[in-house]
């Protein structure tokens, strides 16, 4: 994995003690909260309900063993004994106290971590495929390209006070793990024709109040040009977004108002005068420096092994072990959806457990997904019963990786400043309904996202069933939505009809799924189900009950 | 109201004009609208002429008129409204304007060290901060990784 050079160390402690001197003035009152807001949010640090949160940044999602042994020891340190991963491949932590940020980020900044544009209005913490470098598919590890685009992004002098935040995935894989396509902008790896690699650059994605998929504004940029077609659509929405409006601010709407032809016409003219300018000319020396970085590990010349079966082992290694591009490997997905817990949560023994794993399996590192589970990307077939054992020891062996219990989910109210609506109670609840394993493999494929606002953190508009947390008159509702896909083949799901009450909800969503049982034809998964009948069957079935008690 | 120029504690000779007030002698700012209106009648005028644009008026509006203006003031109306620090990179880059261009209103200590990246080099100073602030703000990172309108070596180019 990426490992700081003298500069890049040097940036993130110079960082730290930046961020010292603005706690200090806010501490002194020589800031006010207006004013110390968006220095606090480009360290990661929001205001929530009960106190601070601090969102520690984990670029690409790959995390090492000492990287994993600091998240505990903050856990244990500063917090209170556990973290919190998101749907952004970060982990966030629920109650720091003020004082102690600067520390906590000085701490990070000895094992290569930092805080740095996990929020505020600037571009965020860049994410990628957290299969990266194991699946058989892809193009070419994405992850060097998102360093790059990390690096460049971090502190951007002119990008650092946009009209609103702005999040890029980068994906080398045909088949989409970033949710690219609900990104503000989306960096695919291809091949073109005269078998070059290069970028197929999107724009003008998003959830929030008002959901868009990005559309493509260029088919081909070659591997020299990437900042600077990026600084390109950056301009245009640092000069043209809107900033009378926050819910009308992102580059979706600019993009969507402006239409296609309109936005690719802007850009080229600002790609034009950058590239001329050369000075953001990505070298192919310095592409290599990165790429040396992301070397595969070295693989052993396995022979192929048939996986195990049968009992507990053979249920997980059906769910959480996926095919890996070399003979003799699995990819295999640590589930933070324990039936019944909150999605996304680990203690800090959880981390240490994990870092043990790694030391233990000669595994150089850990992905976090945005999906709240933590990924091993090279594991031996071999080796599978033992990982099990000592996952199951861990409490982090749940065999749903994919069903419906995998789950995600925001804090909501239960945390969150913004929230409307409880979803973790909600996510728990829908969990221990579905806790059956057989169930589960019957439904197969079938996410369900949660968000507890409309500002859509738990994903519910690509969720295949989709739960938005609304505030009626004091008292938490939950609307349904169906057909939302964050994948290749990506859509936003449509909201049923009215709100189901807290009580409610869950029935509703069984409903659903049993309607789906009953309808699907064999080997038909949800969505497809849902996309071949429309909603109608699904949305009688919701509201069965109401009906009778109508009658 | 201190004025900071090329980095030090500077006089300010320029008068800002409002846009129903006679004109004085001397160098004066005047408003994206006087401008457009007085324009022939400014140039003419034997001294500095500054123009002031509000943080929604892009520079393109002085499209070749920049080789005869001395100065561009962009207003920072809320400090949270960064459209400026595109209007003066694109003052230095596209329009390769030479001239002082010049930072007013609302903005915050830890903002200055980008706003000399993008191309300020002045800063009519509110209150909040002193020259010696202003001084300490352009310390706090040494090395940078983005080309801007500044020129400054980056981090990539020290790489080798």
């Amino acid at each position: 994995m990426y490992r700081y050079d003298e500069f890049d160390a040097a940036f993130v402690r110079e960082r730290t003690e930046q961020f010292r001197f603005q706690v200090e003035r806010r501490l002194k009152g020589e800031l006010n909260e207006d004013q110390f807001k968006p220095f606090r949010l480009m360290n990661g640090l929001y205001l929530q309900l009960h106190a601070y949160m601090l969102r520690v940044a984990v670029p690409y999602g790959t995390l090492s063993a000492p990287q994993l042994r600091m998240l505990a020891h903050i856990a244990r340190k500063y917090d209170k004994g556990y973290g919190h991963f998101t749907t952004r491949q970060n982990i966030q932590y629920n109650w720091p106290k003020l004082k102690d940020v600067p520390d906590i980020l000085a701490e990070l900044a000895t094992v290569e971590m930092h805080a740095i544009q996990t929020s505020g209005n600037c571009i965020r913490n860049v994410t990628s495929d957290h299969f990266a470098g194991a699946a058989a598919e892809e193009v070419e590890d994405p992850r060097p390209v998102a360093e790059l685009i990390r690096q460049w992004s971090s502190l951007h002098p002119e990008f650092s006070f946009l009209g609103r935040k702005f999040k890029i995935a980068v994906t080398a894989s045909p088949h989409d793990r970033t949710a690219l396509r609900y990104h503000d902008a989306g960096v695919e790896i291809v091949q073109n024709g005269d078998g070059r690699i290069g970028y197929r650059i999107s724009v003008g994605g998003g959830m929030g109040r008002t959901p868009y998929l990005s559309y493509v504004v260029a088919e081909f940029i070659e591997k020299p040009d990437l900042l600077a077609y990026l600084e390109a659509i950056l301009r245009v929405f640092n000069e043209s977004g809107r900033r009378d409006n926050i819910y009308k601010a992102r580059i979706k709407i600019l993009a969507h108002t402006l239409g296609a032809t309109a936005m690719r016409e802007r850009i080229e003219r600002e790609f034009g005068e950058i590239k001329a300018a050369g000075s953001l000319d990505v070298p192919e020396t310095e592409r290599a420096r990165i790429e040396a970085y992301f070397a595969p590990p070295a693989f052993e010349d396995l022979p192929d092994m048939a996986l195990p079966q049968g009992g507990a082992l053979g249920d997980w290694v059906t769910s959480n072990t996926h095919p890996h591009r070399v003979r003799g490997y699995r990819i295999v997905t640590i589930s933070l959806k324990p039936i019944g817990g909150v999605p996304g949560d680990i203690s800090h023994e959880q981390l240490d457990g994990v870092a043990e794993l790694l030391d233990d399996f000669a595994l150089d590192e850990l992905r976090a997904s945005h999906e709240q589970n933590l990924v091993l990307p090279h594991v031996r077939i071999e080796d599978l019963p033992a990982i099990f054992e000592r996952l199951t020891v861990l409490g982090l062996a749940t065999p749903n990786a994919g069903l419906i219990t995998d789950l995600i989910c925001c804090p909501g109210l239960d945390y969150c400043d913004l929230a409307n609506a409880r979803s973790i109670t909600i996510a728990q609840e829908i969990s221990k309904r579905f806790a059956d394993l057989a169930r589960q493999h019957d439904i197969g494929d079938l996410k369900i996202k949660i968000s507890g606002c409309i500002n859509a953190c738990g994903h519910h508009h690509a969720g295949h069933i989709g739960i938005l947390g609304v505030d009626k008159k004091g008292v938490e509702y939950y609307q349904l939505l169906l057909g939302g896909s964050a994948a290749e083949d990506a859509s936003i799901g449509e909201i049923l009809g009215p709100g189901f009450g807290e009580h409610e909800i869950v029935d509703a969503v069984e409903r659903v799924v049993e309607a789906y049982l009953t309808l699907r034809q064999p080997g038909e998964r949800f969505l497809a189900t849902t996309r071949r009948l429309g909603l109608e069957p699904f949305r009688s079935a919701a509201y069965e009950e109401q009906r009778h008690g109508a009658d | 109201m201190a004025l900071i120029k090329n980095g030090a504690v500077a006089d300010d000779p320029y008068t800002d004009v409002a846009d129903d007030a006679v004109l004085p002698d001397g160098p004066v700012i005047v408003s994206l609208q006087r401008f457009r209106v007085d324009r022939d009648g400014l140039l003419a005028r034997n001294t500095p002429v500054g123009v002031r644009l509000a943080p929604d008026q892009s520079p393109e509006a002085l499209a070749g008129d920049q080789g005869r203006l001395a100065l561009v003031v962009l207003e920072f109306a809320k400090f949270r409204d960064g459209r400026p620090f595109s209007w003066a990179r694109l003052l230095r880059t596209r329009l390769t304007f030479a001239g002082e261009i010049r930072a007013s209103g609302d903005f915050l200590y830890d903002q200055i060290a980008f706003l000399v990246r993008v191309g300020f080099d002045a800063f009519a100073l509110p209150p909040a901060i002193t020259p010696k602030l202003f001084q300490r703000a352009l310390g706090e990172m040494t090395n940078v990784y983005q080309p801007s309108a500044d020129g400054k070596t980056t981090i990539r180019q020290l790489r080798g």
